[in-house]
C-alpha cells in the first residue's frame, strides 16, 4: 500500500489561542510500498504527530488536508479504521512498557483476538508462533513465561511480535532502538531488515540516529517546525551539512568523511552506507594509484 | 583519598540473583568517568548504589568519607551524589522551572536567600537562565534534561551521575547535555560519572569501566578500552562507528594508524594519507 499525505496540518489545543501549537503545517509526503523510510527531525518537529496520523490514532481535522493509504481515505468519516489498524502496525517508544498479559503467548495474541472476533484457537496458535519466531525468539521456550521475567531486549521483541501478529503491510516504529546497547541495536536492525522481507512491505522508522538512517533506509524525510524540509535518498537529504546542523541534527559518519575527503580531491560519492563508502573510497584510491 | 570508593560491593534485588558482583572501584575528585555495559549488566544499579538509593548487601560504598554501612551517613552521601536519569519527564516535579530547581534545596532546609543564589548558579551553569519562569512541559527534551541537571546542581553535589541521560534526546539535545557535563567537570571541578550506550561519548572520559553481568571486566583510558575489541563484543558492546570504519579500511589494506576513535581523527588521517600520495 502506498501512503500519500496531502497538505496535512494538525494543531494541538486548537480551541485556545494562547496554547495552540501548530504541530504539522501542510505536510505533503508520499511513501511508496517497499520503502524503508526514515523520518528525522529535532524534538518537537512533528515527527510523532505525523506518524500517529498514519493509523488514525490522530484523526484529520476539518480543512486539515488528507491521507490516503492504499484504498483507505483517512479523511473520510466512514473510513474503516479498525481494519486499517490491522494493516498499519505501530510500535511506540519503549514498547516493552506496553506489555501487560500473564504470559508471552497471551500478550502477543491480544491484538489478534481484538481484530478477529471469531478466530480459531488453532489459528491464534500458529499466528502467535509465526510472530514470535519472526522476532527471533524460541516460541516453545518462551510462550508460557511472564513477559516481565524477560530481559530488556527480549521484552522489546515480544512487544513487536504483538504488533506484527496481525500481519501488517506497513510497520511504523518510533525510536525503536533507543536505550538498547550497541549489540542489541545491531541485532534489532537486522530484525527489521528480516521483517522487511516478510509480509511487512513498508517500514517507517523515526530516529534520532543519523547513522541508522544512512545505513538502513531507502529514503528519508527531514521534519522541522511541522513541515517536511526535504525528502529523498539518504545521500540526497544528508548533502547539506550546514542546514542539518542549523536544525539541531547531525550527519552520518560516512557523510562527514565524504565531505572531508572532497577537500583533498577525493570524491567518493557513495550511497553513505559503511560498506558502500569503503568500496567507493578504495575505488577512488585505486584510480589515483594508476 | 578517593572521593568515591566501592569496595567488594555486591547487590541483589530479590536475594537470589546478584546484579552487582564484588565490584571495587575508586573515583578521584574532578575525574570524568564513563561506565558502559550491555542492557541488564547492572550499570543503573551501580548508579543507585553510588548515591545510596540502595545499599550494598556485601561490601561498602564510601563517598567523601561517609560510609554506606552507617545509616546516619546515607543522607550525607545523597547530598554529595546527584543522579540524572534517562527520561526527563519522570524527574521534573514542579510547574515552573525555578520551583523545580528549588525542590531539592528546600527539602534539605537550605535558607531562602541561599536557595535563590543556588537557582541562579544552577540555571547559569546549564545555560537555562532565560527559562527561569517557564513551564518545564513546554521545553524540548534537551532543555528538560538540562533543568533536571540544574535541579541536581542546586544540591551542590560533588559527583554528578548521568544514567543514560542522553538516550532519549535528539542530536542537539545530546550535545547540549554533554557540553554542560563537560563544563561542570572542567570549570567547577564536579566529578562526572556518565553511564551510557553511546560509544562516542566514552571517548571523552578520563577513565572507563566496562561492566558485564554485574562485574567490572575492564577499566582504563578510552584508548586502552577500545583496544579490547573481542572482549567488548562478548560484553554486548562495540567500538565507536568511526573506529569500526577505520578498522574495516585497515583490513582492506589502507595504511591508517591504530587507535582512531572519532570521525574527526579518521577524516584527518584519510586526508593526510592523500597528501602523501
Amino acid at each position: 500500500m502506498r501512503i500519500e499525505t496531502e497538505n496535512l496540518s494538525y494543531v494541538y489545543s486548537q480551541s485556545s489561542k494562547a496554547l495552540a501549537v501548530h504541530a504539522l503545517s501542510g505536510v505533503s509526503l508520499t511513501i511508496e510500498e517497499g520503502d524503508f523510510f526514515g523520518i528525522i527531525g529535532h524534538t518537537g518537529s512533528g515527527k510523532s504527530t505525523f506518524v500517529q496520523h498514519l493509523n488514525g490514532l490522530i484523526k484529520i481535522g476539518k480543512n486539515c488536508g488528507g491521507i490516503k493509504i492504499g484504498e483507505y481515505d483517512l479523511a473520510d468519516k466512514k473510513c474503516d479504521f479498525k481494519s486499517l489498524r490491522a494493516k498499519v502496525g505501530m510500535v511506540f517508544q519503549y514498547p516493552e512498557q506496553q506489555l501487560f498479559a500473564e504470559t508471552v503467548r497471551e500478550d502477543v495474541a491480544f491484538g489478534l483476538r481484538n481484530f478477529n472476533k471469531d478466530i480459531s484457537e488453532q489459528e491464534i496458535e500458529s499466528r502467535v508462533r509465526e510472530s514470535i519466531e519472526l522476532v527471533g525468539l524460541n516460541y516453545d521456550r518462551i510462550k508460557n513465561k511472564s513477559p516481565f521475567e524477560l530481559s530488556g531486549g527480549q521484552k522489546r521483541r515480544v512487544a513487536i511480535a504483538g504488533v506484527i501478529v496481525t500481519r501488517p503491510e506497513i510497520l511504523v516504529l518510533d525510536e525503536p532502538a533507543a536505550g538498547l546497547d550497541p549489540v542489541g541495536k545491531r541485532e534489532f536492525l537486522s530484525l527489521l531488515k528480516r521483517l522487511h522481507k516478510s509480509f511487512v512491505r513498508t517500514i517507517i522508522l523515526v530516529s534520532h540516529d543519523m547513522n541508522i538512517v544512512s545505513e538502513n533506509c531507502t529514503r528519508a524525510a527531514i521534519f522541522s517546525g511541522g513541515k517536511v524540509l526535504s525528502v529523498g535518498t539518504p545521500k540526497e537529504i544528508f548533502s547539506d551539512h550546514e542546514k542539518l546542523k542549523s536544525l539541531g541534527l547531525d550527519v552520518p559518519v560516512t557523510a562527514y568523511l565524504e565531505k572531508a575527503l572532497k577537500t583533498v580531491g577525493i570524491d567518493t560519492d557513495s550511497d553513505l552506507t559503511v560498506d558502500g563508502f569503503i568500496d567507493a573510497y578504495l575505488n577512488q584510491c585505486a584510480e589515483v594509484d594508476e | 583519598m578517593s572521593l568515591l570508593k566501592a569496595e567488594n560491593v555486591s547487590f541483589s534485588y530479590d536475594k537470589r540473583i546478584k546484579v552487582v558482583k564484588n565490584v571495587s572501584l575508586a573515583v578521584e575528585e574532578g575525574e570524568s568517568v564513563a561506565i558502559i555495559g550491555h542492557n541488564g549488566s547492572g550499570k543503573s544499579t551501580l548508579a543507585k548504589l553510588f548515591n545510596a538509593l540502595i545499599c550494598p548487601d556485601q561490601g561498602k560504598i564510601t563517598v567523601d568519607g561517609f560510609c554506606s554501612d552507617d545509616k546516619k551517613s546515607l543522607f550525607e552521601i545523597r547530598k554529595r551524589v546527584g543522579v540524572v536519569f534517562q527520561n526527563p519527564d519522570n524527574q521534573l516535579v514542579a510547574s515552573i522551572v525555578e520551583d523545580d530547581v528549588a525542590f531539592g534545596p528546600e527539602n534539605l532546609g537550605v535558607k531562602r536567600e541561599e536557595i535563590g543564589q543556588r537557582i541562579d548558579f544552577a540555571l547559569a551553569a546549564v545555560g537555562m537562565e532565560k527559562f527561569r519562569y517557564s513551564s518545564p512541559t513546554r521545553l524540548s527534551g534537551g532543555q528538560k534534561q538540562r533543568i533536571a541537571i540544574a535541579g541536581v546542581l542546586a544540591l551542590m553535589p560533588k559527583i554528578l551521575v548521568l544514567d543514560e541521560s542522553t538516550a532519549m534526546l535528539d542530536p542537539k539535545g545530546r550535545k547540549e547535555v554533554l557540553a554542560v557535563a563537560e563544563k561542570l567537570n572542567k570549570e567547577h571541578n564536579v566529578t562526572v560519572i556518565n553511564i551510557t550506550h553511546y560509544m562516542d561519548e566514552v571517548v571523552r572520559a578520563d577513565k572507563v569501566y566496562v561492566v558485564n553481568d554485574g562485574e567490572i571486566v575492564l577499566s582504563g583510558t578510552p584508548n586502552e578500552i577500545f583496544k579490547e575489541k573481542d572482549l567488548l563484543k562478548t560484553c554486548g558492546l562495540e567500538l565507536p562507528l568511526a573506529a569500526i570504519v577505520a578498522d574495516k579500511l585497515i583490513e582492506c589494506g589502507v595504511n591508517l594508524p591504530q587507535g582512531i576513535l572519532t570521525e574527526e581523527q579518521l577524516a584527518e588521517e584519510l586526508c593526510a594519507l592523500k597528501r602523501k600520495i
